[in-house]
């Protein structure tokens, strides 16, 4: 758990220094720098699919169905006949999408909310602080299931998008508001103020360049949160169905048993992507949790 | 006393607003979704068309869709307050709570046994690993576990079930007893529920364990830099009084905060675990219910799911002050 801590300064160098440096943080950084390895490797290999790969294979009925992993069919095709090398090009990006959106979303009205609660208080704070906790304490997942159950037959990911980002503003408003009370009594901010400086220019020129960290911190946590939920929503058969998402992909595999069927492939192929999406997410917030918070790195993290 | 209060004014808040949701997204549509479910429901479920009148005309009554819309919605809420989750339309004239309550005890017995295993081994590793930085196989495993624990329950229990039902073949794949068992409190039947419940439990405990490493982490790492731990060491208390007494003592209180706040999201994990197992817990009746468009089977176990973490959060709130005697002298507590 991340703490609330005076935000220190970020320096940075000459631009050849500051990518030397940025090498020489990863490598001490270590979950930092294997999560995002993990990730780009990943989504080089999304990419090189979308240009090299015939991507049409993740339709139902392009291939032939059931065939195990071959050299034909590097992964196998599901009962659907849906190649499943081109459904994990295609889900993998379609459930990125969903993730890096509604986290986006969810980001940028947390920290408006956050910010406003934190810098004005007043009455204003605690009806936002309400807010957030009431919908904090609410499991994500059972809300997004009794709307997405509303509008089942005509979800897309787009729709998934709005359903999901409707609740990813809590986290980032809880943390940045917790961040700005600590902030706005900084020596810093102090200092400005005295000099005369108005609210627009202590929040743009002193505030926001020091929660850039916080921000994307909070962002990653978000995106990891909104591929958890939209993946969760997914595996219930609440997603699109015309899409091959890698969570509408668990459903089916899940949905024609297809371990009884022996077709092990089918489950693997999604199950394994999604493990290593999620785990570089994982690495990528703690490690960015110890650049914004450098108390964790005494803390023996390794 | 004033925490009671917030807290059950909470858990009122959070209620209300299910309940809310619940009456303001049908009605968002101009379509009327009741008429619509029904006719679809029976279609795809190719069930008798016996009573869909009935059944169409009992819902219009009950939500009134001639009256004013506030009027609606107060006799929702009070609907809700009295339990009454309306009559499933898969079951017909079965009512929602029969079928939630049905589940319920496999989903709590599950879920309750799962989380207490793993809050025991992760807090007490995640306090170990703080404590012995020698340890070099600590080092290595507890990281494992963090890791382990950003992957959802659910494709654990996947992983779990090809591993040791399909390819060892040591437990069974899914189900959460053995056909044609007589179920009862004899020692077979258990035997055979608890053979069952292994794998399911075994995703959520592997998953959940590196929840509660990282937060002792994180609490032991605060604590160590405490006077009194330097003064405890002063006195030269022996390792094991300090790490029992002073460190773990103190930082178990944060640890149950986050039990608290994580509690949600384990049982809305949960649910898709039992979906892959298909455990006959809540979840497996909410993916059925899900999967034959049963609005009202679907909201009735959400808003019990709901509930149950609501009325856990504030039970373990209650407990609290047992656990740290600087709340129950009556100040607030830190944050």
């Amino acid at each position: 758990m991340a703490r609330a801590l005076p935000a220190t300064p970020l320096e940075w160098g000459s631009s050849r220094r500051r990518w030397r440096s940025v090498f020489l943080y990863l490598g001490r950084n270590r979950s930092l720098g294997a999560g995002l390895l993990l990730l780009l490797a990943l989504f080089t290999l999304v990419a090189a699919g979308h240009a090299f790969y015939d991507i049409s294979l993740a339709e139902p009925l392009s291939a032939s169905p059931g065939k195990p992993p071959s050299a034909r069919y590097w992964l196998g095709t599901d009962k659907q006949g849906r190649d499943l090398f081109a459904v994990l090009i295609v889900g993998t990006w379609l459930t990125a999408k969903v993730g890096l959106l509604a986290g986006f979303i969810g980001v940028v009205i947390g920290t408006i909310l956050g910010f406003v609660a934190g810098f004005f208080r007043g009455w204003i704070d605690a009806v936002i602080s309400l807010l957030t906790d009431v919908f904090l304490a609410v499991p994500p997942l059972l809300i997004l299931i009794v709307i997405a159950a509303n509008i089942q037959g005509s979800m897309s990911t787009d729709a998934m998008v709005w359903i999901i980002a409707a609740l990813s503003w809590r986290e980032p408003a809880r943390r940045i508001r917790s961040q700005v009370l600590v902030m706005r009594e900084a020596g810093y901010v102090n200092t400005a103020r005295l000099n005369g400086t108005g609210s627009f220019g202590i929040i743009f020129k002193e505030m926001m360049p020091n929660l850039l960290p916080y921000l994307m911190v909070s962002f990653v946590l978000a995106t990891a949160t909104a591929v958890l939920a939209s993946v969760g929503l997914e595996a219930l058969g609440l997603g699109p169905q015309n899409e091959p998402t890698l969570g509408m992909t668990v459903y089916w595999a899940i949905h024609y048993s297809a371990f009884l069927l022996g077709m092990w492939w089918w489950v693997l192929t999604p199950v394994i992507t999604l493990v290593v999406l999620f785990v570089g997410l994982y690495l990528v917030t703690a490690g960015l949790d110890e650049l914004a918070n450098p108390r964790l790195r005494t803390g023996g993290a390794r | 006393m004033i925490r009671v209060l917030k807290r059950l004014g909470l858990m009122v808040l959070v209620i209300w607003l299910a309940a809310s949701i619940n009456f303001l997204l049908p009605r968002l549509t101009d379509r009327d979704p009741i008429e619509e479910r029904l006719a679809q429901a029976l279609g795809d479920s190719g069930g008798s068309a016996v009573g869909i009148e009935e059944m169409v005309e009992q819902y219009q009554a009950k939500f009134g869709t001639d009256r004013p819309l506030w009027r609606q919605y107060l006799s929702m809420l009070a609907d809700t307050a009295r339990f009454d989750l309306g009559v499933s339309i898969n079951y017909f004239p079965d009512r929602v709570s029969q079928h939630v309550l049905t589940a319920l005890p496999w989903s709590i017995v599950l879920l309750g046994v799962a989380t207490l295993i793993s809050f025991v081994i992760g807090t007490f590793l995640g306090a170990l690993t703080i404590w012995r930085r020698s340890s070099a196989w600590l080092a290595r495993i507890v990281p494992l576990f963090m890791v382990l624990a950003a992957i959802p329950f659910y494709l654990v229990g996947l992983i779990l079930v090809y591993v040791f039902a399909l390819v060892l073949g040591w437990f069974p794949p899914a189900r959460g007893y053995s056909v044609g068992l007589n179920l009862g409190w004899n020692p077979t039947a258990i035997a055979d529920v608890a053979y069952h419940a292994v794998l399911p439990a075994l995703s959520i405990v592997l998953a959940a364990i590196g929840i509660w490493a990282l937060s002792m982490r994180g609490m032991m790492v605060t604590v160590q830099g405490e006077d009194y731990m330097n003064f405890a060491r002063a006195k030269g208390l022996s390792d094991r009084r300090r790490f029992w007494r002073y460190a773990v003592r103190n930082a178990m209180t944060p640890q149950i905060t986050t039990l608290v706040l994580s509690f949600g999201n384990i049982v809305a994990g949960a649910i898709l675990v039992e979906r892959v197992f298909v455990y006959p817990g809540i979840g497996t009746l909410l993916y059925n219910s899900v999967l034959l468009v049963d609005y009202f089977l679907i909201f009735g176990c959400v808003f019990v799911l709901i509930l149950t973490v609501a009325i856990s959060l504030m039970l373990l709130d209650l407990l609290y002050p047992l656990l740290d005697p600087r709340i129950r002298a009556g100040g607030e507590a830190h944050g």
